[in-house]
């Protein structure tokens, strides 16, 4: 037999190597990049007054983004809880009930198709079935908007998670005489007990920054929003998109890079916090 | 050391059982011998695919029953008909009858809730719960039974100690059953399994992922529940099989090929192919 050159495997060996090196360069620099420019931008209008006050006028004094925090708390708060409980359910069906019928690739089918409507038109829809009927944007429809766009994810996330818990958890269950519910539930649903609240931690991550549906649906306001379900209210996204793009001024512009600033600290602590909290 | 000695004294007890039954002679024993479970014409289908053909096989009650053969020749199939446990995959399918004191268990409106409490199973690879070892035993026996708390104590130790575990988990009682080593794990599917009272055991396997220390312990502990439950364990191991079962099976190619009390099977066996596989002429 001919001995294959070990010269030659070693070099691809070399090569793979450097070119993974080179990507993970690429894509630490990156994020290294946005952080800094962010942080250049917006560390300086950072300070108690900036994180507790609601946001006001321009000129008016100690101005804040309080109110904007909050309302992107809620609004995604809210589409959690609208989006949760059908998204798990439909997850459930689909990696227990639904493997290769007709139903769960159907279901499964229209939630990929849901997860590539792009976000401006799931707002525009929720504006045209929400917000001109009832004369008013508000919270609400911003969550209505967010919560279309979780459905999806949370629902194939769940299903991934699940499909991951090997059936012999399932056959240990239901050889002791549970029942398909029960075992579902208490067994399976258990052991994906992690993946299913980090999947769904991520989500809610992930449409906290959502712009585009919530300039129909939520719009904006200074005010605290104390009327989520008939009035305009104050978000993040949107926040940032005024005051560093359709504003003149530059104290407006530092205080959407705080803002921006904030928000990204807060989507890395609950992203970085979620994973430490539930590594296996 | 002392697990030697405690092996000495099984195996003795477990002869002597045996002596008196080979002096009776084969008429008397097949008058006494009481079936638990009888299968007639069982025939397993994967899809379109048939993988079991016509067994017919009687387990004896408060026997252990061994199940060897060659790999894929359909003996965890056989053993995952006894209760039902292959319904949670589409396109299985077994015809033909098992009957369990009698009464065939392929029927429909057989309540597979009750069948599976009187027919538990322990897998090759154990299966702890996510959940408590306490748990992993009580959560069971609470769906099944109506106990007092203090009642589920007793029962979730005496499982325990009749799985021959309690001593190496006393103190770990409200960790997580995952924390447990391979072998401990085992040993609480075991004993998760008799917690509940069934009347049979189906054990798939269950030392194939067990070290040898362990596996002799899970051994010893067959040899005592078989009192109390009948068992049927399917094995690769064909020493276990002797060492351990009363009656055994040999299947090849999805049929029996010859089923007798262990000790004939092994040393004067009937058919050829069961001669050559035993003596390990066989690929």
């Amino acid at each position: 037999m001919k001995r294959r050159s070990l010269f030659y495997r070693r070099m691809v060996e070399y090569v793979m190597r450097g070119i993974s090196l080179l990507v993970l360069g690429i894509s630490l620099g990156g994020m290294g990049w946005i952080l800094w420019t962010l942080v250049t931008h917006g560390i300086s209008v950072i300070s108690w007054t900036f994180l507790t006050q609601p946001s006001k006028p321009y000129g008016v004094e100690n101005a804040g983004i309080a109110n904007a925090l909050l309302g992107t708390l809620y609004i995604t708060t809210v589409a959690t809880l609208l989006a949760l409980p059908p998204a798990v359910a439909g997850g459930i069906y689909l990696a227990e009930f639904g493997k290769e019928t007709k139903w769960g690739n159907l279901i499964r089918f229209s939630a990929n198709v849901m997860m590539g409507i792009p976000s401006i038109v799931v707002g525009l829809f929720v504006y045209a079935i929400y917000v001109i009927p009832t004369g008013s944007f508000s919270g609400f429809a911003g969550s209505l908007a967010l919560g279309l766009i979780m459905f999806p994810v949370i629902l194939r996330t769940t299903e991934d998670m699940l499909l991951l818990v090997p059936d012999s958890q399932r056959e240990a269950a239901l050889a002791l005489g549970m029942t398909r519910c029960r075992a579902t539930l208490s067994i399976v649903c258990k052991s994906a007990r992690n993946g299913l609240i980090t999947g769904i931690l991520m989500a809610f991550a992930r449409v906290s920054g959502e712009t585009a549906p919530l300039l129909f649906t939520a719009l904006w306001s200074n005010s605290w929003c104390t009327h989520f379900f008939t009035s305009p209210t104050a978000n993040i996204p949107v926040l940032i998109t005024e005051y560093t793009t359709n504003s003149p001024y530059a104290a407006m512009h530092a205080a959407g890079w705080g803002a921006a600033l904030v928000m990204m600290a807060g989507i890395l602590v609950l992203n970085v916090g979620v994973r430490w909290l539930f590594q296996e | 050391m002392s697990m030697t000695i405690e092996r000495e004294e099984i195996a003795p007890a477990t002869m002597s059982r045996r002596v008196p039954i080979r002096e009776r002679g084969s008429v008397a024993l097949a008058k006494e011998r009481k079936i638990k479970i009888q299968t007639r014409n069982l025939c397993f289908y994967y899809g379109n695919h048939q993988s079991l053909f016509d067994n017919d096989l009687a387990i004896e009650a408060n026997k252990v029953t061994a199940i060897i053969g060659p790999s894929g020749c359909g003996k965890s199939t056989h053993l995952r008909i006894y209760n039902r446990i292959f319904e949670l995959y589409r396109g299985q399918r077994a015809t033909g009858e098992v009957l369990l004191d009698g009464k065939n268990i392929l029927e429909p409106e057989v309540d597979l809730l009750e069948l599976r409490r009187k027919v538990g199973m322990i897998f090759q690879k154990p299966t702890p719960f996510p959940m408590t070892v306490f748990e992993n035993i009580a959560y069971p026996l609470r769906l099944h039974f109506r106990l007092s708390r203090s009642e589920i104590q007793d029962r979730v130790e005496d499982a325990l100690r009749r799985a021959s575990v309690w001593e190496e988990v006393k103190e770990k009682l409200h960790t997580s059953g995952l924390a447990l080593s391979g072998g401990q794990q085992q040993r609480l599917c075991i004993a998760r399994a008799i917690a509940v009272e069934p009347e049979v055991l189906l054990m798939d396997e269950p030392t194939s992922a067990i070290d040898p220390v362990v596996t002799l312990k899970i051994e010893e502990t067959v040899a005592q529940l078989k009192e109390r439950f009948t068992i049927v364990i399917v094995t690769h191991n064909m020493q276990q099989a002797a060492r351990l079962s009363d009656y055994t099976a040999f299947f090849y190619q999805g049929k029996i090929v010859e089923c007798d009390r262990t000790e004939v099977l092994f040393t004067n066996p009937k058919e050829r192919k069961t001669e050559e596989y035993i003596t390990g002429r066989f690929s």
